[in-house]
C-alpha cells in the first residue's frame, strides 16, 4: 500500500464543512489548509453553496481536477459511502477524523472502513483521530492555529494512538528546539496502524527519527513491529502507556505471571533496538538527541564539564543511574588541562571528572577544556553544563563548542537553563548540531539515548 | 507439531494442563535434556524404578488435580532408600486425583527458570531467568521472541541482573554456557512449533552446573477454551 500521497497531496477535499458553524472541526481543517498551506483545498457539503466566496461542492464529483486525499469529518454512518465515492473518483488516500466507530460500539462501521481500504489498496487513517500533520502541504488537526505554537520543522516523525499526546509531544519538542517532520494520530486504526506508519517512515527521506506513543499492538502486530526494528536503520523511540498489569488475574504459571503484556513488550522491543522512554521528558530528550547528532562510533566514556560544582554532582549521579561511565582523568592529563586554563581559575578549578571550571570560567576556558578532553582517547563525548548568567560566558560559546565537536568527530550534549532568556546561547548550540536540554537530567537523558544507539 | 506431543496435548485438553511425566515426554521428543526419571503407578513398580533411577532421589506426586505439588506435600526430596520410597508413596497416594509417583534424580547447580508463553501481541515468547519458587519476587528474567538464535539466547542471559552467577561467583564454577544456550534455542524452537496450542510452559527449575544443564520440573498449561 502506497502511503506517500497521504503526506504529499497536491489537492485535498474536506468532507463535512459546515455552512452555518464556522467552528466545526471540518471548517477549521478547511481554513487551515486553504489559507495557510499551498495545497489546493476543496470544501464538500451536500447542500452546496459558498463559504466566504469560495465554492462548496455538493460532492467530490463536482470538484474541478483530481483530488489526492479526502479528509472526512462527517457522521460515522455516512463515512463508508463517502469513502466509496472518493475511491470512485481516484482519491489516493483518506483520513477519517470522525468519531462514532468502535469506541462507541460501532465495530461494524469500523470494519467497513477497514474493508474498503484493504479491498481497494488505498490507505485510510483513523477513524476517530486528528489525522496527519505534514507541513507545508497538509495539516488535518482540527485545532485552531492560534491555539498552538508554530511547530518547528525537522526530522522527527511521530505516530500516536492518542491525538492529545501527539499534540503535546509536538509542542514540547518544539519548545526544546527539536523539529518535526510529520505527525500522525492513528485513532482507532481501522486500516493503518503504528506498524504500517513506522514502516513508511523508515523509508521516508524527510524522517530521521521515529517516535511512537503506544498503548498496545493489535494481535500479532507486535511481532511484525519487532521484525521491522531488526532491519531499521533509523532510531526508533517509544513510550508505552498501560505499564501496570491490569487486574489481579490468578495465573497458574510463573511465566504467565511474570511475563505480563508490558514486560514482554519492554524486553522484546528493547532487544530489537528501539529506545524506550519512561516518560515525556525522556521521550523529548531521546528524540532531540537522536535527531540532532549523528550516531558516533563510540559513546561509552563521558566527561562532564561544568561551571558549578553542584550541577556537576547532580549530573554525575544521573550518569551513574543511567549506566554511563565517567572515566578518571589521569593525573598527568589533569595537570596539562590545568595549564590550558586562565591564570585566574587555574588554581581553583577542579580537573577530575566532572571538570569544574568555577563561576569565574570564561568561554576560552570552556573551549580549551572541550578541545583537550575530546582529544583524549579515553573520552568519547562531553556533557557540558553551561550557566549563561556567569559574567565571562558569551553567546558565542555554543557555535565554537560545536566547531570543536566537528573537528574531533566526537559528540557534545549541553544543558542551558531558563529557556526564554537565554535563547541566543541555546541557539548557538542547537543551530550547530549540539542538542540542548533545559534540565541537567534532560542532558543526561540525551547522552543516554546516544549511548544506547551507539552500543545497542 | 511432533506426533507424540500432539497426542499428549489432546489427551490433556480437558484437564487444562499437562502433568509432569507427560510434559517430560514432550520435552524429550523435542530433544531437551531432563533429569533421570520414572513414572510408577504402584508401590512395587516404584521400588523397582527407584533402584533404576538411583538413590538419593526426589519423589513427586502425579495428579491432574495437583498443579502446585509442593503446596500440598506432593514433593519429597532426599529420599535415601526403599523405606523412604514406601513412606513417600503412602503419603502421596492420599492426595486427590493420584495417578502414581514420579521418581526423579537429584540434580544440583544454579536454579534457572525457562518458560514460554503465547503472547497476544508477539506470539510465542521465551522467558529466561533466575528460577526457584521466588521467581515472582526477583523477576530477574529476560523475554525474547521464539524461535531464538544463539545470539538471542546469549543476549537474554547477559541482560539478567544476576548474570554474574552464571559466570561463577565467589569460587563457584561457571555454568556450562554452551549447553544452556543450546537448551534455550531448542526450547524456543519447541515453543514456536507449539504456538497457540499451549498457553504457557514453566521449566522450573532448570539446574545449571559446570557439567550440564538439565530440566528438573516441567508444567505445561493449555489454553482454557481448548477441547
Amino acid at each position: 500500500m502506497d502511503l506517500s500521497r497521504l503526506f504529499q497531496p497536491q489537492s485535498i477535499a474536506v468532507y463535512g464543512v459546515s455552512l452555518t458553524n464556522p467552528f466545526h472541526p471540518a471548517n477549521v481543517i478547511y481554513h487551515k489548509n486553504h489559507l495557510r498551506y499551498r495545497t489546493a483545498t476543496y470544501a464538500i457539503n451536500p447542500k452546496g453553496g459558498d463559504l466566504y466566496g469560495e465554492p462548496v461542492y455538493r460532492s467530490i464529483r463536482e470538484v474541478p481536477g483530481a483530488v489526492d486525499v479526502a479528509v472526512i469529518g462527517i457522521r460515522a454512518e455516512r463515512v463508508p459511502d463517502a469513502l466509496r465515492e472518493c475511491l470512485a473518483e481516484g482519491v489516493k488516500g483518506a483520513i477519517v477524523i470522525s468519531g462514532g466507530f468502535a469506541e462507541v460500539g460501532r465495530q461494524d462501521l469500523q470494519n467497513e472502513v477497514a474493508h474498503i481500504s484493504r479491498a481497494n489498496d488505498v490507505p485510510v487513517i483513523g477513524p476517530n483521530c486528528l489525522g496527519v500533520f505534514s507541513p507545508p502541504v497538509l495539516d488535518t488537526f482540527f485545532l485552531p492555529p492560534e491555539r498552538l505554537i508554530e511547530i518547528r520543522p525537522g526530522g522527527i516523525s511521530l505516530v500516536s494512538q492518542s491525538g492529545g499526546i501527539l499534540v503535546d509531544l509536538m509542542i514540547k519538542l518544539t519548545q526544546e528546539g527539536a523539529g518535526i517532520a510529520r505527525g500522525v494520530s492513528i485513532g482507532n486504526r481501522a486500516a493503518l496502524d503504528e506498524v504500517d506508519l513506522a514502516r513508511f517512515f523508515l523509508d521516508d527521506p524527510a524522517t530521521t527519527v521515529i517516535g511512537l506513543y503506544l498503548e498496545g499492538f493489535r494481535p500479532g502486530r507486535g511481532r511484525e513491529f519487532a521484525d521491522l526494528l531488526e532491519r531499521a536503520a533509523k532510531p526508533v523511540v517509544f513510550m508505552k502507556a498501560g505499564r501496570s498489569p491490569g487486574g489481579s488475574r490468578a495465573v497458574a504459571s510463573h511465566t504467565a505471571s511474570v511475563a505480563g503484556d508490558y514486560r514482554v513488550l519492554h524486553d522484546i522491543l528493547g532487544h530489537a533496538g528501539a529506545l524506550e522512554a519512561r516518560d515525556e521528558a525522556e521521550f523529548v530528550a531521546f528524540c532531540e538527541a537522536l535527531s540532532s547528532t549523528r550516531s558516533p562510533r563510540g559513546f561509552r566514556n563521558l566527561c562532564i564539564v561544568t561551571a558549578s560544582g553542584g550541577h556537576g554532582a547532580m549530573a554525575s549521579d544521573e550518569c551513574q543511574e543511567a549506566g554511563l561511565v565517567l572515566p578518571t582523568i589521569p593525573a598527568g592529563d589533569g595537570d596539562r588541562l590545568r595549564d590550558e586554563l586562565s591564570p585566574s581559575i587555574r588554581d581553583i578549578a577542579s580537573v577530575g571528572n566532572p571538570v569544574d571550571l568555577t563561576g569565574s570560567a570564561t568561554d576560552r576556558d570552556i573551549l580549551a577544556s572541550l578541545r583537550f578532553l575530546l582529544g583524549r582517547q579515553y573520552v568519547d563525548g562531553i556533557i557540558l553544563l553551561l550557566l549563561p548568567y556567569l559574567p565571562a560566558i558569551t553567546p558565542d560559546v555554543g557555535a565554537r563548542a560545536a566547531q570543536i565537536a566537528r573537528e574531533t568527530g566526537k559528540t557534545i550534549v549541553a544543558y542551558v537553563p531558563h529557556i526564554d532568556k537565554y535563547g541566543i546561547f541555546i541557539e548557538g548550540f542547537q543551530a550547530n548540531g549540539i542538542p540542548v536540554s533545559h534540565t541537567v537530567q534532560g542532558a543526561v537523558h540525551m547522552a543516554k539515548a546516544i549511548a544506547r544507539r551507539a552500543h545497542p | 507439531m511432533k506426533p507424540q506431543t500432539a497426542a499428549i496435548l489432546e489427551s490433556c485438553a480437558s484437564a487444562g494442563w499437562v502433568v509432569e511425566p507427560l510434559a517430560r515426554r514432550i520435552l524429550t521428543e523435542y530433544g531437551l535434556p531432563v533429569t533421570q526419571w520414572a513414572w510408577a503407578r504402584d508401590l512395587e513398580n516404584a521400588l523397582e524404578a527407584a533402584a533404576e533411577v538411583g538413590y538419593p532421589l526426589v519423589v513427586k506426586v502425579v495428579s491432574p488435580r495437583v498443579i502446585h505439588k509442593s503446596d500440598v506435600g506432593g514433593v519429597i526430596v532426599g529420599v535415601e532408600d526403599e523405606q523412604g520410597v514406601r513412606e513417600a508413596y503412602r503419603r502421596m497416594a492420599r492426595l486427590p486425583g493420584f495417578e502414581g509417583v514420579l521418581l526423579d534424580e537429584v540434580a544440583d547447580g544454579l536454579e534457572l527458570i525457562v518458560g514460554a508463553k503465547h503472547d497476544p501481541q508477539f506470539g510465542p515468547v521465551v522467558l529466561t531467568g533466575i528460577g526457584g519458587t521466588a521467581v515472582e519476587i526477583y523477576q530477574d528474567v529476560a523475554i525474547r521472541m521464539a524461535p531464538m538464535s544463539p545470539d538471542d539466547a546469549e543476549s537474554a542471559l547477559d541482560s539478567l541482573r544476576a548474570r554474574k552467577l552464571l559466570e561463577g561467583f565467589r569460587g563457584a564454577p561457571p555454568v556450562q554456557r554452551e549447553s544452556l544456550v543450546d537448551l534455550l534455542v531448542r526450547f524456543s524452537e519447541m515453543a514456536h512449533d507449539l504456538g497457540p496450542a499451549v498457553d504457557s510452559i514453566d521449566l522450573n527449575p532448570v539446574f545449571c552446573g559446570p557439567e550440564r544443564c538439565v530440566i528438573a520440573d516441567a508444567r505445561i498449561m493449555l489454553p482454557r477454551n481448548q477441547g
